[in-house]
């Protein structure tokens, strides 16, 4: 059987030590298959964003392991993980991280400018991911003067220029109205549905998570229970 | 991030905010500008000295000269010594002596290893020099004859197997002696006065090969062999034999591609042999040696001003590392290596010095080579031939390698600060 594209074993995050320790994390299982959408839940300070951090290989565990295929995620190190995160992975934050005074493509080719792409196959591919999210005639506009729902989606274009396995979104929808914060999803359950790709979305948003096929609620870094959505009603992409 | 990525985009992020990177080149255009203006004075000057060593003597000629021997100890005059050589004063300045050389001091030098030839240096001091009646004017002549190479203004250099006696005249005097130009002066015959030991004036005619600038050292001119001959058998004539045969310094010529070690040991056998030899070169050592004192210290005041711009460019930096916090973290999410981002972000304060650099040393060629030219003009007009600030390329090329350097250190410390920044950490910075 293929093993999980991500997976944990009891993994732990620990901050501090003495009177001022603090279990961020605490004996984590986990196993997310290739083309999941996985939903992670939790109250702020639940231990939900750690938990996203160490799975995107930016935080390292106290104990326990984070599989990548099935590799220990710890032997992979240098040059290898800066390879690793650039070609697997793909992120949505809630603060959007845009560079304000460059254009929307320059945004957009910032992952292919790391992985060394060449000037013009990069630019081609930016412009593909923009055409994907309906934002081609952006391409030249500064990042700041978009609207946010526009900012999210050049957001997710950026995330998945370099066509990564895995997008972690980190509130996507946090700093959107409904209206514009549904569109961004429709984009996001799209690439889902349509590109295989994994989604792991932080949220502590009620219906996001309900969209997903799993839900993983977390409370004082323990995960409390998993559930796998059987009324997954993926609404038609409107964007 | 390949390299050409990495520095079109630290181009483009140090003109994100515009305001603090133009400060910062401004401070380090001062120190930039002032360091190329202090070279460009020293370049100056001493092209100009060296212009001066090839108008007044040939490199592989040396002054020798026996110097009187100080009598150590002892308080008071010196006790007559009836044995001893005749005491000559010679042109080294006020008051100096040296011995009186004879034909064996010739002989010794001649047995010296390297000395192709040895000759008396005789002094000429002709009265005066006229053409066509227009007035007689005292003249000078250079006492360093022998080897010489003229930085001439019109006419040729003398060609070395005229036979005609040939000289060439300092442009100051060309417009009293009645020429319309310096082109006009060429080829010119002119009379030349001279005393002899009697006091008989004889005169004697000459033409004129070439115009010279004035040099360093006074508007001297320059005589053929054939001339001096002419002048020097006109001027001894009817003087004792003694008078004729004593001679307060000689010229001694050696290889012209001796090297240093070579023209070292030459002196030092002279030394050893109770003579003191001097090139031209040591002639103006100790004015270089001044020079490039003085430039020195200015030099000195600009790395000054350098240093304070390099401050400048280390808060620029933490600035700008503060300000990108996120973006740097998020280059790290996406896979950027710390020495990608610490490369990213000293090429920036590298292109901050090179603007600076660009600019300072820009412009003070501009100014340099204008206010040169003014001097040139007016102050310094006496002075034929000085060009006061001049540029040449490896000290450009050195002032340009020292801000980027005193730059890149000043990147160290912001850009490791960046470099080592974890990517959540700077993801969670609000």
């Amino acid at each position: 059987m293929k093993p999980p594209v991500l997976s944990t074993r009891d993994l732990s995050k620990r901050y501090g030590s003495g009177d001022t320790r603090f279990d961020a994390l605490q004996g984590i299982d986990l196993d997310i298959a290739e083309g999941e959408s996985v939903a992670i839940v939790g109250k702020s300070g639940s231990g939900k964003s750690t938990l996203m951090h160490i799975l995107a290989l930016l935080d390292t565990p106290t104990a326990g392991q984070v599989l990548i295929d099935g590799v220990d995620a710890a032997t992979v190190t240098g040059t290898a993980l800066n390879t690793l995160r650039n070609r697997t992975f793909g992120f949505v934050f809630q603060q959007f991280f845009l560079t304000p005074n460059a254009t929307v493509l320059e945004n957009v080719m910032l992952p292919l400018k790391i992985a060394r792409i060449g000037s013009r196959q990069r630019t081609a591919m930016a412009r593909a991911a923009l055409a994907d999210l309906d934002l081609a005639d952006k391409a030249a506009n500064k990042a700041t003067d978009l609207s946010g729902g526009q900012k999210q989606r050049v957001v997710i274009a950026r995330a998945l220029v370099n066509n990564p396995r895995i997008i972690f979104a980190d509130e996507p929808t946090g700093n959107l109205d409904s209206v514009t914060g549904a569109t961004v999803e429709d984009t996001l359950f799209a690439l889902n549905r349509e590109q295989g790709i994994t989604l792991v979305i932080v949220t502590h948003d009620e219906d996001l998570a309900a969209r997903c096929d799993r839900r993983i609620n977390i409370r004082d870094g323990r995960i409390v229970d998993s559930l796998t959505s059987t009324s997954t009603s993926n609404r038609a992409v409107s964007a | 991030m390949k390299s050409i990525d990495i520095l079109t985009t630290a181009i483009g992020n140090s003109f994100r905010s515009r305001l603090r990177t133009t400060l910062t080149v401004i401070a380090i255009f001062i120190g930039a500008f002032t360091l190329t203006i202090t070279n460009g004075l020293g370049t100056g000057i001493n092209n100009y000295i060296d212009t001066q060593l090839g108008s007044i003597g040939a490199s592989d000629v040396m002054t020798v000269t026996k110097p009187v021997e100080t009598t150590e100890g002892a308080e008071g005059p010196a006790e007559y010594d009836p044995d001893a050589a005749a005491e000559v004063s010679a042109n080294q300045g006020p008051g100096m002596t040296v011995l009186a050389l004879t034909d064996d001091d010739f002989d010794t030098m001649r047995e010296l290893d390297g000395v192709l030839s040895v000759e008396p240096a005789v002094s000429i001091r002709p009265d005066y020099v006229e053409w066509e009646g227009n007035g007689k004017f005292e003249l000078t002549v250079s006492e360093l004859s022998a080897g010489i190479s003229v930085d001439l203004i019109a006419g040729d250099d003398f060609s070395a197997s005229a036979t005609e006696a040939q000289l060439v005249l300092p442009t100051d005097y060309i417009e009293p002696l009645g020429f319309a130009d310096n082109e006009a002066a060429i080829g010119e015959t002119v009379t030349i006065g001279i005393t002899d030991a009697l006091g008989e004036q004889h005169t004697i005619e000459t033409v004129i090969a070439g115009v010279q600038e004035p040099t360093l050292f006074g508007s001297t001119a320059v005589l053929n062999d054939a001339l001096s001959a002419e002048l020097f058998d006109a001027q001894g004539e009817g003087a004792s034999g003694a008078a004729t045969e004593q001679f307060a310094s000689a010229t001694l010529r050696f290889a012209p591609d001796a090297t240093d070690a070579e023209v070292t040991a030459l002196k030092a056998d002279l030394t050893d042999a109770g003579y003191a030899g001097t090139t031209v070169a040591d002639q103006l050592g100790t004015f270089t040696t001044v020079i490039d004192g003085i430039i020195l210290v200015l030099n000195g005041f600009a790395i000054i001003a350098l240093l304070a711009a390099g401050f400048g460019i280390v808060n620029t930096l933490l600035m700008s590392v503060q300000e990108r916090t996120r973006e740097i973290g998020l280059m790290k999410a996406m896979g950027m290596s710390g020495a990608r981002i610490f490369a990213l972000f000293s090429t920036e304060a590298v292109f901050i010095g090179f603007l600076g650099s660009a600019l300072g040393a820009g412009v003070a060629m501009a100014v340099g080579s204008l206010i040169s030219s003014v001097l040139s003009g007016g102050l310094l007009a006496d002075l034929g031939g000085l060009q006061i600030i001049a540029f040449d390329p490896a000290s450009i090329a050195l002032v340009f390698a020292l801000v980027m350097g005193i730059a890149f250190l000043a990147a160290v410390l912001p850009a490791s600060r960046a470099a080592r920044q974890s990517p959540i950490d700077s993801l969670r910075y609000e």
